[in-house]
């Protein structure tokens, strides 16, 4: 059942929040022992807020639009006094003093956290398998990854667990493991929706972003969680996009961009994938256009060296003196490299030193102004191309999911498997993943959809109709 | 003051970082207090939290500009940016400052002596938490524990660097003070040095006279007062010489200066020098005050102490005494010169005004006591028309200063403070003479400080009512 017919019965009082919570509650029972997408299942405090839910409508009030609604927290995203870890050791235990402003967004509109959901570590990774908690595994084929770094999120929607997650994307960490579970995902326009109580990887890409079963439940969660927010300064000041109400009204008349750069290197299977859902937005009255814009290839490049130059900054607090794991040692410098020796997985270690090497005095230069550079260049290429399209459709990554431990002993390997979706952070840009088929294996492939600042309801719209006739 | 040897010169520069007196912190809504239980007043965001996210106070950045103004700097687009090193009391483990793009640019500060100093920068930043370092050695180094309150972590903060345009330890004095004075002027910082508000850094380096090249410096730390600043500046400029005139070299570090020994010492070396990896703040958006913004803040400056000093000496007709400049000074570094002037639009001399302001009611003042100046203007009326004499305004000012003000005219008379006439001070004065036969001879004979003996002998006598003038005028009039 869709979050929005879950809501519409609720508020009007056909189904009972308590009924629905009770049924994910048994979904999560029955699968998350193999999929392992929650590091957290709040059972009672779900049932209460369920019976909250019920008694508001008893009482005549409405709940919300997202009445009753279960829904996955990834575990970067505070939740007053629940463990909210970044599943990592070094934030064992850390149990936030306040709720994020999407959480309050979410209760607020009636929905009921369920779980809190796995992720690598600091969102440092494409598989979920750089997890203090262990690794999630793919819903459709548990010797798979389901991609990451919210893959508990999107594992927890494609296992049917709950038909809505929250993740956050950086740098691909919501469309890649959307494409890998067969679920959508969007990763919003920057600023459109609040970091405050998100816990920054990389504060000038991070992006909280909805998980859903259907595009209509994506736009649905994506309104209830956008609109400006005071306590972050790079929210933007705009108001929430009204985005449901226009799903339904089709491409006909947009230019959309065939981008050979955010298809060339996949696989036959989703390049096939890919023309297929542009012979659907052009049987729907598109015009599509075949185009190139090379300065993406220097994307991941850049990424690489402005993401882990944020992180290593935004991860110093992490050092044994206020919270988390701490390890005693004879003095405060040497607790602190011994708690964050102890405390920090290797994937976030590489990345720190990468950012710390990018920022040091004699390179800062060569590598972190370079790379700011790169961004820009991209985003003036991003500007060129939208002056002709009014969409850029490509795919969202160049495999399907690949097999728990395939890419873990090569760094570079797995970085690749970001290729495609790395530059819309860069450019702050919105993007989608909608599902469009599977490979021969059955496994799900994602097409990505991608627009200019503020393109929410034009990207929706499209994949509205890509998922009618491919989903 | 010392005096360098032979033609050895010190060349100084300061840094001085000055709280901003704003109702809340730089990037939250917590008080921006002094004092307080321990991590008491903070919050996610000043705690830096995991999640937490700053916001800019605007009112910082109105005082800020303010100082900036004041100081004839640039004011220019700017950016915030990380200086990232590790140390306990420091939330996020970098500091939200200014680097390559601060908001105010080139400045100058002109001091009382008539020496122009560059200002290169003042620009905004957050204050860190307290350390206190307990057993074993009491450093970072050796302590047995150390404990951190962070209930200053993210005041706003404005640093300003001079230029290295120092020549003296006075005249590092001099530039400490005049800032102070500016920033109390500009409304922006209280200016207690002892209580941290206004904290002083000083580059300290010497060379052989005013053509030679810069020689290496070293930076002194815990300057806690302007005295401070004088003697550590002379201290550590003396140990520059001596090294160097045994043929040694200066090694640059940083110094802590030890107020009780009378001596800096080593704290860390260059090579123990942090990379601050500075990078912009990616969770701030870049900081553009608009010109519009600007101007209205200029207009809502105030007079600067330069001016308020030039005012006072034309008070006086032009030229000031060197203890009444001493009392200028001091007026208007306390921020009272008002007082003066109002009292010399209405008539009162500025001689009395400014020496009772300066002596009477600066120390009543700093006691903690509040004053209108209509009051003190009255009062002061009172005194220039011989209403009440010297002593007797005193008695008033202490009164009307303890309960906060009132009518000085009510007060001096319930404590019965009448002009006593004439004659009653007459045969008091011959009374006073004819007790003190040897003492008046003196007099007599030319001994002119025996005049205060009989002032305070009438004074007593008359339990502070009589019109130290009239006495005097008695006694002038008695030697013939």
């Amino acid at each position: 059942m869709t979050a929005r017919g879950i809501a519409q019965d609720v508020r009007s009082g056909d189904r009972r929040a308590t009924e629905v919570v009770e049924a994910a509650l048994e979904e999560i029972a029955t699968h998350d022992s193999a999929v392992h997408a929650f590091t957290a299942v709040h059972t009672e405090a779900a049932r209460a807020a369920a019976r909250a839910i019920d008694a508001a409508v008893a009482d005549g009030r409405d709940p919300g639009p997202l009445a009753g609604v279960p829904i996955g927290v990834k575990d970067n995203i505070c939740q007053r006094g629940r463990v909210t870890s970044c599943a990592s050791r070094i934030l064992e235990g850390w149990q936030p003093p306040y709720d994020a402003t999407v959480v309050g967004s979410l209760v607020a509109a009636g929905a009921v956290i369920v779980g809190t959901t796995n992720m690598d570590e600091f969102a440092m990774g494409s598989s979920t398998e750089n997890s203090a908690y262990g690794p999630t595994r793919n819903p459709v084929d548990h010797s798979r990854v389901p991609g990451g770094s919210s893959g508990g999120s999107a594992a927890a929607v494609g296992a049917g667990m709950v038909p809505l997650s929250l993740g956050s994307d950086t740098g691909g960490s919501i469309r890649q493991p959307a494409a890998f579970c067969g679920v959508v995902g969007v990763k919003p326009t920057y600023g459109l929706v609040s970091r405050y109580g998100l816990v920054a990887f990389a504060s000038s890409l991070d992006q909280i972003g909805p998980f859903a079963r259907t595009v209509e439940d994506a736009a649905l969660l994506l309104e209830v969680i956008s609109g400006h927010d005071p306590l972050d300064s790079t929210s933007l000041d705009a108001p929430a996009p009204s985005l449901v109400d226009r799903l339904d009204e089709g491409v006909a008349g947009l230019r959309v961009g065939l981008c050979r750069d955010l298809i060339e290197g996949a696989s036959p299977e989703i390049t096939a994938a890919v023309a297929a859902a542009a012979e659907v937005l052009a049987a729907e009255g598109a015009e599509i256009v075949e185009m190139t814009i090379p300065e993406l290839h220097y994307g991941l490049s850049a990424y690489y060296l402005i993401a882990p130059a944020e992180a290593s900054s935004n991860l110093a607090r992490y050092d044994g003196v206020r919270y988390g794991l701490r390890v005693d040692a004879p003095n405060v410098a040497e607790m602190n490299a011994a708690s964050r020796t102890a405390g920090f997985g290797d994937e976030v270690k590489r990345r720190i030193m990468l950012g710390t090497y990018a920022l040091s005095a004699g390179y800062y230069d060569a590598y972190y102004a370079q790379a700011q550079r790169t961004r820009t260049l991209i985003i003036d290429a991003f500007a060129a191309a939208y002056r002709s399209v009014d969409l850029i459709l490509g795919a969202t990554t160049p495999t399907t999911a690949f097999a728990l431990g395939d890419k873990v002993a090569d760094p570079m390997e797995m970085y690749l498997s970001d290729v495609f979706t790395i530059p819309t952070n860069l450019a702050g840009h919105p993007a989608l993943s909608v599902p469009a088929g599977a490979d021969a294996a059955g496994l799900p492939i994602g097409v990505q959809l991608l627009g200019p600042a503020l393109s929410e309801e034009r990207l929706l719209r499209a994949a509205a109709v890509i998922e009618k006739k491919r989903g | 003051m010392v005096a360098l040897p032979d033609d050895w010169e010190m060349v100084v520069g300061l840094e001085v970082h000055t709280e901003l007196a704003t109702a809340t912190k730089l990037f939250c809504g917590c008080a921006n207090a002094f004092g307080g239980e321990p991590n008491t007043n903070v919050c996610p965001v000043c705690l830096g939290l995991p999640g937490s996210l700053p916001v800019l106070n605007e009112r910082a950045v109105e005082l800020a500009i303010r100082i900036g103004l004041a100081l004839h700097c640039e004011i220019a687009p700017s950016v915030f940016s990380r200086k990232n090193y590790f140390y306990p009391d420091q939330p996020k483990d970098y500091q939200i400052s200014q680097y390559d793009k601060p908001l105010n640019g080139i400045g100058h500060l002109d001091l009382p002596d008539g020496t122009r100093v560059i200002v290169e920068r003042a620009h905004m930043e957050e204050d860190t938490g307290k350390t206190t370092h307990l057993g074993g050695t009491g450093r970072i180094h050796g302590a047995d524990e150390s404990i951190v309150d962070y209930n200053r972590a993210g005041v706003p903060l404005v640093e300003i660097v001079s230029g290295p345009d120092i020549r003296s330890a006075e005249q590092a004095r001099l530039y400490a003070a005049e800032l102070r004075a500016i920033l109390i002027a500009t409304g922006a910082s209280d200016g207690r040095m002892e209580e941290g508000s206004m904290r002083v850094d000083a580059n300290v380096s010497v060379r052989r006279g005013p053509d030679a090249a810069f020689g290496t410096r070293c930076e002194i730390k815990n300057l806690n007062s302007l005295r401070s600043v004088q003697r550590a500046i002379d201290h550590e400029a003396m140990r520059q010489v001596t090294l160097l005139e045994a043929g040694e070299r200066i090694v640059q570090e940083t110094r802590h200066w030890d107020e009780d020994a009378g001596r800096t010492q080593t704290l860390r070396s260059k090579e123990e020098a942090y990379d601050y990896r500075y990078f912009p703040e990616p969770d701030l958006v870049p900081l553009a005050p608009s010109d519009e913004q600007i101007d209205a803040i200029r207009a809502s400056l105030p007079a600067m102490p330069a001016e308020r000093r030039r005012t006072l000496v034309g008070l006086l007709g032009g030229s000031a005494t060197e203890s009444q400049a001493d009392q200028i000074a001091s007026v208007v570094d306390q921020g009272i010169d008002g007082f003066v002037t109002a009292a010399a639009a209405t008539g009162v001399g500025a001689a009395l005004a400014l020496a009772r302001v300066a002596n009477e009611l600066a120390g009543a003042l700093s006691d903690g006591g509040v004053l209108d100046v209509a009051t003190m203007v009255t009062l002061l009326e009172m005194e220039e028309a011989g209403e009440v004499s010297a002593t007797q305004a005193k008695a008033v000012l202490a009164d009307l200063v303890a309960s906060g003000g009132g009518d000085p005219r009510a007060v001096a008379a319930a404590k019965g403070f009448e002009q006593m006439d004439t004659g009653a001070l007459d045969a008091i004065l011959d009374q006073v003479i004819a007790d003190n036969p040897d003492e008046w001879q003196r007099y007599l004979g030319g001994d002119d400080k025996l005049a205060g003996f009989f002032t305070g002998k009438v004074m007593a006598a008359t339990k502070g009512q009589a019109d130290g003038k009239a006495v005097n005028a008695g006694l002038r009039q008695r030697r013939g």
